[in-house]
């Protein structure tokens, strides 16, 4: 079990969400940067669907009450691991990408994230919540799947008898992407002027404080319309920007509604979806197509 | 026409909720490979596939979506029709009998006489937009929405009719209530009004 002493900003459970519902108003949900929680699954050898915490912009403080390995990938944040006992010795080997043991009563601190917003915590086991409609993520536009963490909270862990022995020591960090986030035309694209895909790619735009997992809200030069009126509602994928007749677009995360009536002018790649989800409010952000 | 949504969806515009909905019906009766979601609207059917094959799904869609526009193309063959009782005591029925010239009674008449059809799915899990609601019953969303609009709830907006799959702010004027839950994550499917069902309401006493 894993108490939650307290849970940062914001903190949720997440696995790689709930599919196949979107016809049932059902959003995917799962993990916003779903590679950094696959990332720290592999590193405690849990398969990579399974359940992990996401924190937002970390400050998280949880309690072991027995001993488990455990992950941590995404944005890097400083760790603190507390080892029972007194005076609370501290456990150096703690830290990003690498999984580390952590005793029974011991305690872990996850600091703030240099850059970067959403820090993926696997445990070895999984964290074992009940699973609504085939996922155990929280979904906060619906509210499907467990509540948000808060203090006093008890996760259960998953068995770990069966799993694959870890055999990773730690995961580099890859290259730092500094590249424009790339972008497919479309599926509306015609219903924008002839120049707007150029103005959004032109950039930059600010990421607004009111980004969440639904999706990152976009501050910067207004998408021109060429046609007025609604757009009957239709399905949306996740990385769509959707531009509302503000002319600002929002980009579609995790938690996005599969529905909408708003034009979407473009899709985020697959690739650069994950880099979307670690925008925070203020940065700056360029794409290309 | 079918448009690129993404590397992994396709936008298939179908003109029509009636068209949209057979070639979902087509879809989920003979899913092709990959296919991870089929979502359905008035105009479009979206179809999203990380494994598939671009090139081979595109044709293998527009093969569909020309069966399912062909002139009597057979409708859905997995129509359903529901039978939703109501008991007609909601916050807005008056206002509505007044919005739309008739008594109470006239408006419930006019809510239960036709058979609706779940377009789609959108607003809250298990929310469906009801369409063929008699014209007479189009009225404007309120001007400020409640903060909560109990589960159960069955309300009209615009040309669409709804019932409130679980408590959530709302917008549209309550005539009623009905016991018959259409949200329940523990069945199979988890909603009762699935795009394609015929709903038709039924006055029931409280």
């Amino acid at each position: 079990m894993i108490e939650v002493i307290a849970p940062g900003p914001y903190a949720t459970v997440q696995d790689l969400g709930r599919p196949g519902y979107g016809h049932l108003g059902v959003p995917s949900s799962g993990a916003a940067d779903a590679p950094s929680l696959r990332l720290a699954n592999r590193l405690v050898g849990n398969p990579e669907a399974a359940a992990g915490i996401e924190l937002t912009f970390g400050g998280c403080r949880l309690r072991f009450s027995a001993g488990a390995w455990v992950a941590l990938a995404g944005a890097p944040c400083p760790v603190e691991l507390l080892l029972p006992g007194e005076g609370g010795r501290r456990d150096a080997r703690a830290g990003m990408r690498a999984p580390f043991w952590v005793p029974e009563g011991g305690e872990m601190g996850v600091g703030t994230p240099a850059i970067g917003l959403r820090t993926y915590l696997a445990v070895r086991g999984g964290v074992d919540v009940p699973p609504v409609l085939g996922s155990r993520s929280t979904d906060s536009l619906s509210g499907l799947g467990p509540a948000p963490l808060a203090p006093g909270l008890v996760l259960p862990v998953g068995p770990v008898r069966g799993l694959p022995p870890i055999t990773v020591d730690a995961a580099p960090p890859g290259p730092a992407e500094s590249r424009p986030l790339r972008l497919i035309p479309g599926p509306r694209d015609d219903w924008f002027a002839p120049g707007a895909p150029a103005a959004l790619c032109a950039g930059p735009y600010e990421v607004s404080q009111d980004s969440n997992r639904v999706g990152v809200r976009l501050r910067g030069a207004a998408l021109e319309r060429v046609r007025d009126g609604e757009l009957p509602s239709e399905g949306m994928v996740a990385g769509a920007l959707q531009v509302p007749p503000d002319g600002q677009p929002i980009v579609f995360l995790a938690d996005h509604p599969p529905t909408g009536g708003y034009p979407v002018i473009a899709v985020l790649s697959p690739a650069d979806l994950a880099r979307a989800a670690q925008l925070r409010p203020g940065d700056a952000v360029r794409f290309r197509l | 026409m079918i448009r690129q949504a993404g590397e992994h969806g396709l936008l298939v515009e179908t003109g029509t909720l009636e068209v949209s909905h057979r070639l979902d019906a087509l879809l989920r009766a003979d899913r092709p490979a990959g296919v991870t979601e089929i979502v359905p609207g008035p105009a479009t059917v979206l179809v999203v596939a990380p494994g598939a094959d671009p090139a081979g799904l595109r044709s293998s869609l527009s093969l569909l979506a020309r069966t399912a526009r062909a002139p009597g193309a057979r409708a859905a063959a997995r129509e359903r029709t529901v039978t939703v009782p109501v008991v007609y005591d909601g916050a807005d029925l008056s206002e509505v009998a007044e919005l739309t010239g008739l008594t109470p009674a006239e408006v419930i008449d006019r809510h239960t006489r036709r058979e609706l059809v779940a377009g789609w799915l959108g607003f809250a899990p298990g929310f469906a937009y009801l369409t063929g609601l008699d014209p007479v019953l189009h009225v404007p969303r309120l001007a400020t929405p409640r903060t909560s609009v109990p589960a159960g709830a069955v309300a009209i907006a615009g040309p669409y009719s709804a019932v409130y799959p679980s408590a959530s702010p709302g917008g549209w004027r309550l005539l009623g209530r009905s016991p018959l839950p259409v949200w329940d994550v523990t069945a199979d499917p988890p909603a009762l009004l699935t795009p394609g069902t015929r709903v038709r309401f039924r006055a029931v006493p409280e």
